[in-house]
Parts: C-alpha cells; structure tokens; sequence
C-alpha cells in the first residue's frame, strides 16, 4: 500500500543489494490478538472493509459463519470459527482472526521474483507493493500460512497491509481500533510481549494450563502473534500451522538450486566456449567430399549393373 | 523448395519449421523463465512488455512448446532409438570432441550425442508442461494444494535447468560442427557432410537412392 | 440498566442469562472482558445454544427455551436453604419483613382471585397487612408465617434441583456450580451482575422472568452496589428513549400513564398514583406525580391548561382497555376495526409475529402511511416477491403513503443508552433524495389537521386546536427546541422557601426538583429535566474522565434521573452509611451528608439512622420480593410453560401457560401442537447485523449473506439434514425455506426425560434490501405476548423440520412481480 521510499525496507524481494534500511532505529511493531476475548462480532472485517475500501463479492450461507467463505483479494482478514470438543466433552467455540501474519522471515518475499513486489519495512510490516507484482503466485507457495490470494481481475497477489499506511503515520491498523474487547492490539512488539505474558498468566489461573503466545520462531517470530489458550496445539483454532515454516522446497528452490542453477549454465556457456578455442570447428574437408563422392559414384555403378 | 543440385536433405520444411517454432518458444521460455527464476535476470522481463505479460505469456508459450515438440518428436523418435553404434561411438568421444571424427566409428541419422538431447528433451519438456500447468495460477491455481504446487514449481526449476544445459550443448553443437547450421536453416547437407558425420545415414540414402532425409523417401536421388 | 455499561467492570460475577450480549451487544462487551480481566470476574452464560458470548464464558449451562423462572426460583431455592443471602441488606433494603394478609394463597399453579372467564386476577388479597396508621405490618425476627420472606421460602420449595433440570433440561451438576457461583456473591463486598436482553422479556412470562431475576439480586444484596444490578442491554440506540418519553400505548412521557376512561376527573386519576407511604417516614416520590403531570400538561397545551380547566385533563384521550399495543392494534386491523396505520420507525412486517397475519392485516387497511428511511417490507407488503411475499397486488386495495426520513445521522438529537444516558449527536451528512426528518413530517401532519380542524369544526377540535407549538420555524421544529422543552422551563419566576427567586421566567428548569403543580413550571418530560438547563445541552457533554476509576464518568453526557449512574445507590451502603464493600464505595455517609462519585439517589442530607429506605419510587422504600399487585399474574414469578410448548408443565398440569396472557381466539386456533411440531424453536439477532436494517447495506450483507437456521447434529442426523443444506421450518402459521446450520452449539436437552431438540431462527432476512432474500423467522412466531408487556413470545415456539431440495433459484433472487407473475424488474415499477 505505502510505498514510500527505499530507505524504509530492510527486505525486498528479488533484489540482490541490501537495503540502505536507515530507519533501523524503529521499534519493531506487533499486532496482538488474544483469542481469548474475541467475541468473533466481525467488526475487525468490517474495518477492513471499510479503511481498505473492499466490497468482495457476497456469497451464500453454506454452512459455516466464515463469510466470505475464505480470504480472497477483497477480504484480508476472516474470522474462522472452530467448534471443539475436548475429551471431557467440553465444547469450546475457538474463533480465530485469520490474516497475514507479517512474518520477520517472510517466505512470500523470498519467493517472490518480482523485485519491490513485496517488501518489509524497518517495523517489520511486510507489504505487497501491487505495481511491481506479475501475479505469478510464488508468494503463495512461499507463504507458511496460506495468506496471499491473487485477483482474478488485475492478477496481483493482495493480503493485510497490516494497515501500513495508517501506521505510517502514526495511527494503529482499524482492526486494531474498531476491536470493541480489545481483543486487538498493537504497539510495539516487546511492549505486546509483555502484555501477553500478563494475560497468558492470567488464563493460567483460570486454568488453561497449556496457554501462551503463539510467534512461531521457524519464521523468527512474528508481526502478528496470538493468545492461544491452547498455545500446545494451535492446529485447533481452524488449522493454524502447529509448526510454520517456509518450505523446504521453496527453501531448496530459492536458496540452493539459484547459485547452483546459475553456476551450471554458465560452467556449460564456457566449456563449450573453451572447447571452441581448443578444439575449434568441426568442418567438412574436401576429403570428406571427396570420399561421399567415391561412395555415390560405386553406388551408381552398382546400382546400372543391377538394372 | 528446391535444393542445390548434389545436395542431401537433412531436414524437410515441414520439420524446418517445426524445429524453428519449438526454438523460438523455447529461447523465449527461457529468457522468461530466468527472468522469474533469478533476479539477475529479471531484466529480461522488458523483453516481454512487462513483468506482467512475461508471467501472461509464458504458459502459453510452454503450451505452445509442447504442441510443437510433439511434432518434432514424431518425426524423429525413430532415428533416435538407441543402438549398438551409439554405444561404439559414445565410447570414442574424446576423438569426436578432437575433431578426429575420421577415427569414430560411423553412426546413422543422428550420434550418441543427438540423441541424449532428443530424448533429454522428449523427458524434461512434458515434466516442465505438466509442472507448469500445476502452477499455472490463472487457471489452475487453485486446482491442487499449495504443496503440490511447492513440489511442482521445484520440479519444473530443476527441470528447466536440465532443459536449458541441454539446449546450451545442441546450439553449441550447431555452431561447432559446422554445416548443421544450414542443414537446420536451408535443410541441405553437402554428401561430404553427410559422410563425416552420419556415415551410415548416408550409405543408406545412397544404396536406396534416397535424396534424403530418410532412405525410404520416394523421390529419386537428386543429380549432380 | 439500573447501572451502567462502565460499571459492569466493577462485577465479581458476570451473569449473561436472557440475552446474548456479545452477539447483540459487543460494544458494551467490552466491560464484562474487562471485568474478567481486572477484577479476575467469572462470566456464567445459560442459554439454550452456545453463543458468541458462551466462547468467552467461564461456565456455561444449557436451558430449555422459555423455563428461566424454574431456574430463577431454585436459585433462590437454594440462596435461602443454604443461608447464601446479605442478611442486612435483605432484612433492612426488601419488604422481606413485611406481613401479607390473610387470604393471600397460592395453589395448583393458580395465586388467590383468579378469575377463569376474564383470564385475569383480582388482586386485592396480595397486598399487605396494615395497621392502624395505614402502614404495612412488619417482623423483623422472620417468625410470622405471612411475612414475605417464609412466604417466598414457600413458593420456591418446590423448585428442587431436580425439578430444575427435569424443566430446563439443565444437567444438575452445571445448575448447582453455577447456584454456588450466585451464593458466592451474597458476601456483601462481593457482586453479581445480571446482563439481559429479549431473551428474557420475549416470552409470555417475560416481564415475571425479570422478576424473578431481580428477587435474586435483592436476596444476594447486589442491587444499588458497584458491580450489581439488574441491567437490561436496549436492542436499540434509542429504545430507552423510547419507553422513557412515553412512546407506548399506556404510558405519558416519564412513565406516568394514560387516564383510563374510568378515571373520569383529574382528582379520580391521581387518586390511584400518588403513592402515600406504606412505612414510616419514607419518601414514596410519586407522590410528586401532580407535579410532574401538571408541568406535562403546561409543555403540552401552554396557556390553554390552566387550573380551571383541570390542567387540560380532558383532552387527553383515555383508553377503555389496558392498552392498544401492537399485538392489538393488529388484531383490530385483522377484524377490519383499524382502517388506518401510521407506521413511523417500525417495521412490522418483520418485527412482528405471525407474518402472516401482518400481511393479511395491512391488506384491509384503507391507508398505510410508512415513515422510514429504508424501503422496508411493511411499505412493500402488497407487492408478489414470490414465496417470501406472496401478496396478489390486485386484490390488495391498501393505499401506501412512503414518506423517507433522514436517520441518526442526517439530523441532530439525542439518542438514550442502556445505561439511560441521554448523548446529544450532531449531523454528520445531508439526507439523499427527497428524504425529510421525521419533525418535518410530523409539523406538516399538524397543522394539515389543525387547519382542517379549524376549518370543519369536527368531533373533538379541542386537543388539536389549542397545542403548544412554539417553534421558531412551526414548520420544522428543531431537535434542539425539542429537547429544551423536554427539559423544561420556568414559567415565572420561582422563588424558594426564603423568597429569593431560584429561576427567573423563561429559564431552563435546573431539575425535577423545581417542577410546581402549580402552572408555574413546564416539562415535557420530567425525568430528563436537568439534561438542558441554563448552564447548556448537557447531554452534549463529552468528557470522559472517571474519577479514581470507579467506572462512573458523571461529566459524560447525562443520565437521566438527575444524572444518577446508579440507581438505588443508597442500598450500596450498609444502615450506618458506609460501603458494603470498601474498595467500591458509590456514595457514603460523611456525618452531614452523602457523597461519592455518583448523584445520590436519595436525600442528600437524610441521616443512616432515620431509616429511609433507599428504594425511594417505592411506597415501602424496600425492594420488592412480594410485588403486591403491580404483576398481572402474581406477587411471585411462577413457572408457566411457553404458550406453544412441547413438554406438560409438572408442576401443575392443568394450568400450564401464563393464565393471565391475553389471547385472540383466532391465534389460539393458529398454536401448533407437540405432535406435529415437535421441535422448540427460538428467534435471535446475530451480530453481524442489525435488525432488519443492516441487510440494506452491502458489508453487513457480506459478512452474512443469507437466511438460515441452527440446528443440532443430533436433530440433524435423525432428519438427514447436511450442514448447508436446504430445509423447510415449520410451525403452525407459516414455514420458512432456508439453509441448515448444523453445529454441536445446540443440544438436545434431557427435558423430563425426553430429548428435546431446539432449532435456533436468527431474523436478519427479508425481500428488500442488497442481503439475499429470506423469509423472515416472524413468519413462524405465534401472536401472543407477555401477560403484563404484551411483548410477543418469539423466544419459544414450536417448530417441524424437514430436508428439502433446493429452491428455483428465481424466487430467491428476483424482486416484485406484476399481476401476471412478470418480475417488475423487467417492467417499470408502478408509482405510489
């Protein structure tokens, strides 16, 4: 959304020089969301809606309370809503704001060839830059989480901004401000930490043991993290990655095969090009001629004889 | 399409212009490949208008590609299939890497060498087709998972490397075995050509009295 | 709300029972979340599915719908067995004392004085005794039988924990924790709260559900404390509003009531209201009624009520029955007794029960006349929008009037929260096409009749005639013009004890204090005097400071009585002044006075010692456990199964519905059975909308798009139904085509023995508006209301389900159809 100016990434994709990144003293960001006093009310949809000027298209009822049904160009952030029973029978109804989670490791920008499609501010909000992006859908595979859907209109990729462009200037994301529990919340990512150990150790004492933050370190932490009061078993709340990580082949793909992929073409380029000055052309010599006539003219002789 | 007289035809038009149109997609897929292979390469993108038309484009050129090679593949996996003289001829490479081919063994229509590409080819590009249209996103993308489509992109990564190694060592080949160039762009050989290269090939035309570019064809050797 | 949204935060215990507040109200969640998260409060939600709120809850209990009085009363069943009440609070602050008389008796599901043919009581025998003086007789030592406290011990002992679940269908061991959670409160620095909605008031027994609930908060001491309170969450922003200046067919602004024809003089009228007390000393403030009702008449008819007209009394209307609420006024239409409706702000073709009967009603009316900003379903009622409107234009001979307004957004004005604070609210846009506000429409109906009246004389010119109408522009009064009269003013000058003069004439009233019975004052509705006074628009106040925290921010807005935020906040304290519980303290006795944080609701300078109850509207100063005869169906709430209901009412067979709910006999021949309706269905918002409103705007409609009903996987398996797939609901008086929700939410509930399965009807959708089309879940409620409120029962009625195919797709998706069945939106749509 806010493509301001290059000094402002510490990450961009496709390109190979590092960003000047000047503004490293920015404290890092955090979206906070603890699930547990999400009421699911939809109001950070709404929002989203709103601030970003979205109308997807209305679906039907189908049989579930997500609507839309799934996170499409128009909707980039979806309450997913999980009916759980545990083994004592207990129902719990685990509601979950789906969106990116603006990853410190993003595996979109590391998959994306575009260069400045998909950048990561000092903040650490990772953002889809859409004039840059080709619409080829690496930053979906790239993705651990299933985020970035591309449009069938103008095929760029589009996700959460992490509404970059009110925090830019100072304002938090209007998920964050239409949130009527407070159930989101943002400010800077050790201040959000610590706010979550407060609430963690307070659904401990009633009694979710197993309950924590979820900013998985496989993709070294996150921009939006979570309250869990299952934090053990995050799959839960509407298949939330137990492990997130990028792909070990999107790893292989974008680490190891690009030197070596490199390396063998132009190892390929040049031998055929020292083979050239070594050995030089491979041309038909009189002889040869010579010879191909030789055979023909037997050929021929052979061939009246017959007949 | 007239011919030199004393001449010998090693590619008909038919398969000239074959060869031509799977050459002209496949250097286009490649440019664009690398283009969203290496950023190094992403440049190449201009080539195509946009980083947009380059990702547009590219599919149909595959699909493309592979119509086409279909038709080279036709024509020419008989004369590929493997035998005893590759292996006699494989064995004497240094020699034909020396330009001493007077001391190779003498092989038909196509060596060892031609041969590794043909089928290189005849096994990467329908992999890069099915791969590709895994990861098609406008149509296909949400035909199969996402990690179906991980493996898929690798895969066709890989396979576009290998395709592209391969097609390093045939446009090599062509430049340096001199002669091949024309025998691709006019279709003609001179016999001398014919005779140090693919001995065999053109014993064969010449007993049968064939003009080329296989034994069985109709037409009477063309005179001198 | 007796407290306010701020306040919930104070809770040691959250109750959401009657209502969905996360669902229906998640602005004002915000404080139960902060309650359990800064005052480590337990939110317990019973409710017949597992809603929104449910999946934040601490402990959850599934209830049949329409049984909460049986789970109410063994509540208190088990408050008084295990000795879990404020004993101080309910000895001194509730007529737990008092003596009821002789003659007072309930038996068979029946209190004493009914009477079968007219289905109602006399009342007489619920009242108490009184001694020589005319004051209640009273036994502080608890001994005399009659006394309300054994009387109530009496009533309640029946309600068993397992008569509890064999109704409600509430396993034992979830009712009981939750019972032990209730007692926990009755500490007297601890408190409960109790958030309620529709959930409780739409049924038969609505106004007794809330009773019963109320009994309980006085038992456990939570009433007028921080933290406590009966707090009823307004489904709209201005619902409060609405009761408050009056906008119901028995009440005049500020809850005084309309005469009766049998109230032939204004003497005869207050003979019944002015409340003199029933204990020593106490204040009983209605016995300022006069005053209130004289300064009405004066805001009404200015010079023309004057003392030798009696105020004006005259030419007030008086009702010859209760009164002509809705349930009523569509009855009359049905029988062709109603020609004409003005429908301002209402939707009844969605809002109320029996859609079928709304329909055929509306088709008999001369004229209909709809003021609404949106193009609802009442002003298309007679257009063919096939299944979900199957009206034949060509029969209908209703003549519509659409007049669109501007709404809250397009105007200035007030708007009165749960929490009974009046906001001020500015304009923020220009109304779009020919959309007027409703105080434009409303001038231009005025003085049409009153030239009319003038010009033709008429039956009774006089009411119309000689109103007030001083209005800068008298074609357009102003919000703000409005309100200052609302306010009131002196009409001379008013002088106090002494002589000196406190308001000049002319000047805005400072509170109800000032009001005369005199002529001398005006105010159009007494209670908000005080939210305009000569210090400004109180109401527009916006500071939002709150003082050490206490969840009271008296500088925001204004609360209307006196901008009092808690109600009964004497009974915070205990009977020497000081806070029942010290670290929320609301106000307290400092030797000469009370002060705190909040307006004291009581006299500022009463002593503890004097004994003055802190229940100051009422004649005993006490909280009422006996209601004496203010309920039309009993001094004590009582369990009454839902007019359509699937189970025998255990406690008394032969009287098993509310005896005293009023029903046509046309809607009882339209009540289902179990046997062919088996299935209890129940009616609710869903938060993603608002109403019948919100399907008009796109983003609503895309968070959730088309109608639906929940139902269990139990039920859905034994129906063969899929998640998603198409059923058609039934009841006795209509059906509804729709999708299936199937959720493990909703569980059969083991209800005497059997399971009974409840299907949930959320209302949202309609045939106008950008939503896909529904049916309206109205179209399966039945006509009857609660006995004393007439509030329809949409929470618990009967319903069948069945898999169907899926619908054409054409009736789903297309608009108004001609005579010809042609959709209008192939043809021109026909003008009004």
């Amino acid at each position: 959304m806010a493509d301001l100016q290059s000094q402002d990434y510490i990450r961009r994709s496709a390109t190979n020089l590092t960003p000047p990144s000047v503004r490293h003293h920015e404290l890092e960001v955090a979206k906070l969301i603890d699930v547990s006093r999400c009421i699911g009310c939809k109001a950070c949809q709404s929002a989203c809606m709103e601030w970003n000027n979205l109308r997807p298209e209305m679906e039907e009822f189908n049989g579930a309370y997500e609507n839309p049904h799934d996170l499409n160009p128009g909707t980039w952030t979806l309450m997913r809503f999980a009916e759980y029973e545990d083994e004592q029978g207990n129902l719990e109804w685990l509601i979950r704001k789906d969106g990116c989670m603006h990853c410190e490791d993003p595996g979109c920008l590391k998959a994306c060839p575009a260069p400045g499609a998909i950048v990561q501010y000092a903040n650490g909000i990772v953002d889809f830059i859409s004039e840059n992006c080709i619409g080829c859908g690496y930053c979906v595979k790239g993705c651990p989480f299933n985020i970035p859907r591309i449009s069938a209109q103008d095929h760029k990729s589009y996700k959460c901004t992490l509404c970059s462009d009110r925090v830019g200037v100072g304002l938090e994301p209007a998920c964050v401000k239409t949130c009527p529990t407070g159930a989101i919340m943002f400010g800077s990512k050790d201040d959000m930490k610590d706010w979550a150990g407060e609430r963690i150790a307070e659904l401990k004492e009633r009694g979710f043991q197993n309950a924590g933050l979820y900013d998985p370190p496989e993709v070294g932490g996150t921009h939006v993290m979570y309250v869990l009061h299952h934090a053990d078993k995050p799959s839960l709340y509407s298949g939330l990655p137990d492990k997130p990580h990028i792909s070990a082949l999107v790893g292989a793909w974008k680490g190891v095969l690009k030197p070596l992929a490199l390396a063998g073409l132009a190892f390929a380029a040049v031998s055929a090009f020292v083979h050239s000055i070594v050995s030089g052309p491979n041309e038909t010599t009189e002889a040869d001629e010579a010879r191909a006539r030789a055979e023909m003219e037997k050929a021929k002789r052979n061939g009246s004889a017959e007949s | 399409m007239s011919y030199p007289k004393g001449t010998i035809v090693r590619n008909s038009t038919l398969t000239r212009v074959n060869h031509w149109i799977t050459g002209l997609c496949f250097v286009l897929l490649t440019l664009s490949g690398l283009a969203m292979f290496h950023p190094v390469f992403f440049w190449l993108s201009n080539l195509f208008g946009s980083g947009q038309w380059m990702r547009a484009l590219h599919p149909w050129l595959g699909v493309t590609l592979i119509v086409s090679f279909l038709g080279l593949f036709i024509q020419f996996w008989r004369d590929n299939l493997w035998n005893r003289d590759d292996v006699e001829w494989a064995k004497s490479l240094d020699k034909v890497l020396d330009n001493r081919e007077e001391e190779v063994p003498p092989v038909g229509r196509f060596n060892a060498g031609q041969k590794v590409v043909f089928w290189g080819m005849a096994l990467i590009l329908p992999v890069l087709f099915v791969t590709g249209i895994l990861i098609w996103e406008v149509y296909f993308g949400g035909a199969t998972s996402i990690e179906t489509q991980r493996v898929a992109v690798l895969i066709h990564s890989l396979g576009a490397i290998g395709a592209i190694l391969i097609w390093i060592t045939h446009v090599y080949a062509a430049i340096w075995v001199k002669g091949s160039m024309r025998a691709m762009l006019h279709g003609w050989v001179t016999p001398g050509w014919a005779h140090r290269h693919h001995r065999k090939w053109f014993q064969r035309l010449v007993a049968t009295g064939s003009p080329g570019p296989t034994p069985d064809s109709t037409a009477k050797f063309r005179e001198h | 709300m007796t407290n306010t949204w701020q306040d919930i935060k104070n809770a040691n215990v959250v109750l959401v029972m009657g209502g969905n507040a996360a669902e229906a109200h998640p602005c004002g969640f915000k404080w139960v979340i902060e309650a359990k998260i800064e005052n480590k409060a337990k939110l317990v939600v019973v409710d017949p599915r597992f809603t929104r709120t449910a999946s934040v809850a601490d402990v959850y209990a599934p209830i049949r719908p329409g049984t909460d009085i049986a789970f109410l009363s063994g509540v208190m069943r088990y408050l008084l067995e295990n000795d879990a009440i404020q004993h101080a609070y309910v000895k001194a602050y509730t007529n737990a004392s008092l003596i009821v008389k002789e003659g007072y008796g309930f038996e068979d599901g029946l209190f004493t004085g009914y009477n079968e043919e007219k289905r109602s009581y006399d009342k007489s025998s619920w009242d108490y005794e009184l001694d020589e003086q005319g004051y209640a007789k009273s036994d502080d030592t608890w001994q005399h039988p009659r006394c309300v406290i054994n009387l109530l011990k009496g009533h309640v002992a029946r309600y068993t924990p397992e008569l509890v679940s064999r109704i409600c269908g509430t396993p034992q061991d979830k009712y009981l924790e939750i019972c032990k959670i209730f007692a926990s409160t009755a500490a007297p620095d601890k408190a409960l709260t109790s958030l309620f909605a529709l959930g409780w008031t739409q049924h038969s027994v609505g106004a007794q559900n809330i009773r019963a609930m109320a009994m309980v908060q006085l038992l456990l001491g939570n009433i007028g404390v921080a933290g406590g309170g009966m707090n009823a969450l307004r489904g709209h922003s201005n619902i409060q509003g609405l009761t408050d200046v009056g906008l119901m067919s028995n009440l005049l602004p500020g809850y005084m009531t309309i005469p009766k024809d049998t109230d032939v003089s204004l003497d005869k009228y207050l003979e019944t209201k002015q409340f003199k007390p029933l204990r020593p000393g106490q204040t009983s403030y209605w016995q300022n009624y006069r005053k209130f009702f004289v300064s009405f008449q004066k805001a009404l008819y200015g010079d023309a009520a004057k003392a030798e007209n009696n105020w004006a009394y005259d030419w007030l209307p008086k009702l010859d029955v209760d009164g002509y609420d809705v349930l009523r006024a569509f009855e009359l239409m049905d029988n062709g007794q109603m020609n004409g409706y003005i429908c301002q702000g209402f939707n009844p073709m969605q809002a109320f029960p029996d859609r079928g009967k709304i329909r055929r009603s509306l088709s008999k009316l001369k004229y209909l006349v709809v003021i609404d900003p949106l193009d609802t379903e009442t002003a298309n009622f007679w257009q063919d929008y096939g299944p979900q409107n199957p009206s034949k234009p060509a029969e209908i001979q209703t003549e519509v009037f659409q007049l669109p307004t501007t709404c809250f957004a397009e105007e200035d004005g007030s708007l009165v929260n749960s929490a009974r604070w009046l906001q001020w609210h500015w304009k923020a846009a220009d109304a779009p096409g020919q959309a007027k506000p409703d105080l434009w429409i409303m001038a231009g109906l005025y003085h049409r009749l009153k030239s009319m009246y003038a010009k033709d004389g008429g039956a009774f010119p006089d009411p119309i005639l000689n109103l007030s109408w001083s209005y800068a522009d008298p074609a357009e009064p102003q919000p703000a013009e409005l309100a200052r009269e609302m306010n009131g003013r002196a009409l001379v000058d008013i002088k106090d004890d002494t002589g000196a003069v406190v308001l000049k004439a002319g000047q805005q009233l400072d509170g109800f204090a000032q009001l005369r019975d005199d002529g001398t004052t005006m105010s159009g509705c007494w209670i908000f005097a005080g939210s305009w006074t000569e210090k400004g628009n109180q109401m527009a106040r916006r500071d939002a400071s709150d003082p050490r925290d206490a969840g009271i921010a008296p500088n925001w807005a204004w609360a209307w009585p006196a901008n009092r935020r808690i109600l009964y906040n004497r009974a915070s304290a205990d009977l020497d002044g000081k806070a029942w519980n010290p670290h929320k303290p609301v106000i307290q006795w400092n030797g000469s006075k009370w002060v705190g944080f909040d307006v004291p609701d009581y006299g500022p300078t009463v002593k503890p010692q004097d004994g003055v109850g802190p229940f100051i509207m009422n004649q005993e100063g006490q909280g009422r456990l006996f209601a004496r005869g203010l309920m039309v169906e009993g001094p004590f709430p009582e369990h009454y199964e839902p007019f359509e209901s699937p189970a025998e009412n255990v406690l008394h067979p032969k009287v098993k519905s509310n005896p005293a709910a009023r029903v046509f006999p046309n809607d009882r021949k339209a009540m289902g059975t179990a046997q062919d309706f088996p299935y209890v269905g129940t009616t609710y918002r869903l938060t993603e909308h608002f109403h019948y409103w919100t399907k008009h705007a796109l983003i609503n409609a895309i968070l959730q798009p088309e109608e639906f009903v929940e139902i269990g996987e139990a039920l859905a398996k034994e129906k063969g139904i899929e998640q998603g797939g198409w059923v058609k609901v039934s009841s006795k008086r209509g059906q509804v085509i729709c999708k299936a929700f199937v959720t493990k939410r909703i569980k059969p509930l083991m209800v005497d023995g059997k399971p009974t399965h409840v299907i949930g009807c959320p209302i949202h959708w309609g045939f106008t508006g950008v939503a896909r089309k529904g049916y309206g879940a109205n179209t399966l409620t039945p006509f009857v209301g609660d006995a004393n409120t007439n509030t329809p029962e949409f929470k618990a009625f009967l319903l069948n389900i069945e898999k169907t195919n899926a619908p054409p797709a054409v009736d789903v998706a297309q608009g108004p159809r001609d005579a010809q069945g042609v959709p209008k939106s192939l043809t021109k749509v026909g003008s009004l």
